[in-house]
């Protein structure tokens, strides 16, 4: 066990150095942004002295490091500072409702994802090569085949003007658990079929690339189950690959889900980003991309322990 | 015998195998009956179909295989017609199976308890207490150390001979009537195969066991079966009891088999002027394992010195020395009586072109991607400049030296030969460099007895003709015997002996050299009884307690 906390510790070390070298790129990419907030702020009254005033009001005058140093101090103590856009609003204040937009609408659709994903890959790999592994790799594939907006147009045209669920996913303040679970629905399902195929399809592939080891034909010729021999000898040594996917695509859920949020009017991180990126505020823009990379650094650290602790020859030395 | 006792009566079994989209015979009509509490040994070279026969007699094809005739009754039940639920209820509990490596064949993921009971418990045949205790018993039996302890064990935590017995007592948790052994000691060490085919062959007579038992080792089957048949591109040879097949063999092909053995060099002159390499007091390691300690010899031009050991020996490593590939921490290796750098970035061309090498495994040696004239070409271009006509020459001179027919072989890829055609090729890469000493590691092991004869033979030939020196790796005291004019036996990393053949295969040995020439399975069938005998008498540890 304290193999697996030293890896823990080892990898949240190299995780934070990792956030650091985001921050730097994230910093240097904002910079080579064509145009500027002052400019783009002030449009058609835009003389070099408005401009000039804007940028040494918000501090824009500095050079590139110091501007840097400030940020990043802010950063370690989550100030990331105030938006440039809404004057003086603090940018922790924006991002921390639309985060827990993201992560709701992320986990919801996982909780659905997952376990379907697995069961599914699970069976495929089982009854491989039958109709059933056809019918749901082709189903799968044309599903991720789909741009997203699509598929949720389709949600929409089916579920929505049926009437049983809505179509905005925007949220009443007031709203319980039951009530968003109900409204964001629609989003959560076409989530879950664009990130089930891959899922699955390693799942299935992760199972039967293990098919052909002397031990599956040991378990075989001990007279087990076809069932027992997938699940209690080939799963457990395919779950690496699979958690490894499974940690992509639960990222991808929090980090690369604008289109949806775009299509349900859900107002989640991915929107912010883009919003503010056109808007060249800065500020947001920076701390959105640090969760973004914070959420990639993590995911993957879960991955990591979980195929660790699945991996005896790791646990137990010799 | 009446036919009461007759538990498997396999007649006319045909199994073929896929290729492309056709189906070709692995297996034509073989005819095999076995009585309770026989063991059958299945002889023959690789391709010969006693693996697929051996599952066949489970009623089991692998992937890529089918039965496609014949019959196979195992205690009345015809398994052909057996629906998949019957055979997967008699396999495990009824007919079990030890497979070739324990290493692969152990799930990785559980414990070995957790491997050992899944039979019993899963077939109903007994709790999981009882399955546990039972087990201990079994690991005691097959003389394990720590039986009580060993079961919580995962697979990699435990040696391959130890796998490989607890493997045998798993078959036997359910207490079958018919085991199938698939080659359960080729991937061991002699010394460590003693241990497992005593503990196999009591295990076996204790609880009345029949067994099919197969090998391509004559000695050991020898000691295992109480008959013995031939096999050959999946027809029967012949079949007879035990002492009849070894003192009377009627086919001509058994007799090859018998006389595979009889190979040996004629002794050379005593060594003169210096040595072409010698590795000066060498200690090597990986990180802080410390695999070579103070190792010295040498080599001199046309003569071979075998370098002996079990697995984990450092004689591999004594190798990648020599070639540069591992810097020693101390000592040194001399060519011609000059230093060679310690690390082969540091040494010339030439310096490397005189020391070449042929590996175990032709398969993974050989870039499957290049045709014969670049596989040979390459170092011909590399090290001597060799262009156009010249090189083109030079590739066919060289097939002609290993007796390949040029026209025949040049533009082939690696994948259309034979196991022994590529270590062919191996030895003409090595040759086309024009050294002058050779590490042959292994380069036999990995093939039938009567192609690694013919190796042995030609790299024999090539010696005399060239005035090769060759390091030659191996585990077999039969290729020493046969091709060896000098010996360095090591153990743990260290030289325990060293001198010419003659001296170390005459008395008196340093006693791990003892051991390793007594455990090498002799064709008498009385030999394992009588090496237990001997070596209880002496005091010698009982196998398993090494």
């Amino acid at each position: 066990m304290t193999l697996v906390l030293r890896m823990i510790a080892q990898r949240l070390a190299l995780g934070l150095l990792t956030l650091f070298v985001v921050s730097l790129i994230i910093f240097g990419a904002t910079e080579l942004l064509p145009g500027d907030f002052a400019e783009a702020v002030l449009g058609q009254a835009a003389t070099p002295e408005t401009v000039a005033a804007i940028r040494r009001e918000l501090g824009l005058d500095q050079p590139f490091y110091i501007r840097y140093v400030d940020w990043l101090w802010g950063a370690v103590q989550f100030d990331f500072g105030s938006s440039l856009a809404q004057r003086g609003r603090p940018v922790a204040d924006m991002i921390l409702g639309r985060l827990g937009n993201t992560l709701f609408l992320a986990l919801y659709a996982a909780a659905m994802a997952v376990p379907l994903a697995l069961m599914l890959g699970i069976l495929a790999a089982l009854w491989r090569n039958s109709l059933f592994d056809r019918v749901t790799n082709s189903s799968a594939l044309s599903a991720i085949s789909f741009p997203e907006f699509f598929v949720a147009y389709i949600l929409i045209y089916i579920l929505a003007q049926g009437g049983w669920f809505p179509s905005m996913a925007r949220m009443p303040a007031s709203a319980d658990l039951g009530e968003k679970l109900y409204r964001s629905f629609l989003p959560a399902l076409t989530l879950t079929l664009v990130v089930t195929a891959h899922m699955m399809r390693m799942t299935r592939a992760a199972i039967i690339n293990l098919l052909s080891s002397p031990y599956i034909e040991m378990a075989r010729l001990k007279g087990m189950r076809p069932s027992r021999v997938i699940v209690h000898h080939a799963l457990p040594n395919a779950i690496a690959p699979i958690v490894n996917v499974v940690a992509i695509n639960l990222a991808y859920l929090i980090t690369g889900v604008v289109v949806v949020e775009v299509v349900f009017v859900y107002p989640g991180l991915g929107q912010l980003m883009v919003d503010s990126v056109s808007r060249r505020d800065i500020p947001v823009v920076q701390a959105v991309a640090l969760i973004f990379a914070a959420a990639y650094v993590l995911l993957n650290l879960t991955a990591d322990v979980i195929s660790t602790l699945s991996n005896p020859r790791l646990m137990y030395r010799k | 015998m009446s036919d009461k006792d007759i538990l498997l009566d396999i007649k006319g079994l045909k199994i073929e195998g896929k290729a492309g989209d056709d189906w070709l015979p692995i297996v034509n009509g073989i005819d095999l009956t076995l009585r309770k509490g026989e063991v059958l040994g299945l002889i023959g070279e690789s391709g010969a179909g006693k693996s697929t026969i051996g599952l066949g007699a489970m009623g089991f094809a692998r992937d890529g295989c089918r039965i496609s005739g014949g019959q196979i009754l195992f205690d009345g039940i015809d398994l052909r017609k057996a629906s998949a639920d019957k055979l997967r209820r008699l396999r495990g509990k009824r007919i079990a199976y030890v497979a070739q490596s324990a290493a692969a064949s152990f799930n990785p993921a559980h414990k070995l308890m957790d491997q050992y009971c899944e039979a019993p418990v899963r077939h109903g045949v007994m709790s999981r207490a009882e399955a546990e205790h039972d087990a201990v018993e079994l690991y005691r039996k097959m003389q394990l150390p720590n039986p009580e302890e060993i079961g919580f064990r995962y697979p990699h935590q435990v040696s391959g001979g130890q796998l490989q017995r607890a493997m045998t007592a798993m078959a036997m948790s359910c207490r079958p009537d018919l085991i199938i052994f698939d080659e359960p000691t080729t991937a061991l060490d002699v010394t460590t195969q003693i241990e497992v085919l005593a503990a196999i062959r009591d295990i076996v007579e204790q609880f009345g066991t029949a067994a099919i038992y197969i090998t391509h080792d004559l000695a050991v089957v020898a000691q295992m079966a109480d008959r013995i048949k031939i096999l050959l591109r999946g027809d029967e040879i012949e079949e007879a009891d035990t002492r009849t097949m070894l003192a009377q063999p009627k086919h001509d092909y058994t007799k090859s088999l018998w006389a595979v053995r009889s190979f040996q060099r004629e002794t050379q002159a005593a060594p003169e002027g210096q040595p072409v390499v010698s590795v000066r007091g060498v200690s090597a390691a990986y990180g802080p394992v410390r695999v070579l300690d103070d190792v010295s010899f040498d080599i001199y031009a046309r003569r071979t010195v075998a370098v002996v050991g079990e697995s984990g020996s450092g004689k591999s490593t004594a190798a990648r020395v020599i070639t540069g590939l591992l810097p020693p921490i101390e000592g040194e290796v001399l060519f011609e009586g000059k230093s060679l750098p310690a690390d082969y970035r540091q040494r010339t061309r030439d310096q490397l072109r005189h020391a070449q090498m042929i590996y175990q495994m032709a398969d993974t040696a050989l870039n499957p991607k290049l045709t014969i004239r670049k596989l040979i070409g390459r170092p011909a271009q590399m090290y001597l400049g060799l262009r156009g006509k010249a090189l083109t020459e030079r590739i066919r001179e060289l097939l002609h030296l290993i007796e390949m027919e040029p026209d025949d072989f040049i533009d082939r890829l690696p994948s259309e030969l034979s196991g022994g055609q590529k270590q062919r090729i191996g030895i003409a890469r090595a040759l086309a460099a024009e050294p002058r000493f050779i590490i042959c590691d292994e380069v036999t092991s990995a093939l039938d007895q009567i192609v690694a004869e013919g190796i042995l033979r030609l790299l024999d030939r090539l010696q005399g003709e060239l005035d090769l020196a060759y390091m030659f790796i191996t585990h077999d005291l039969a290729t020493v015997r046969a091709i060896a004019d000098d010996v360095v036996v090591m153990q743990q990393g260290r030289v325990v002996e060293q001198g010419t053949k003659a001296e170390m295969f005459a008395p008196p040995h340093h006693p791990y050299t003892e051991l390793l020439l007594s455990s090498v399975p002799e064709m008498d069938p009385d030999w394992l009884t009588h090496l237990l005998e001997k070596r209880s008498k002496q005091g010698m540890p009982a196998p398993g307690a090494i």
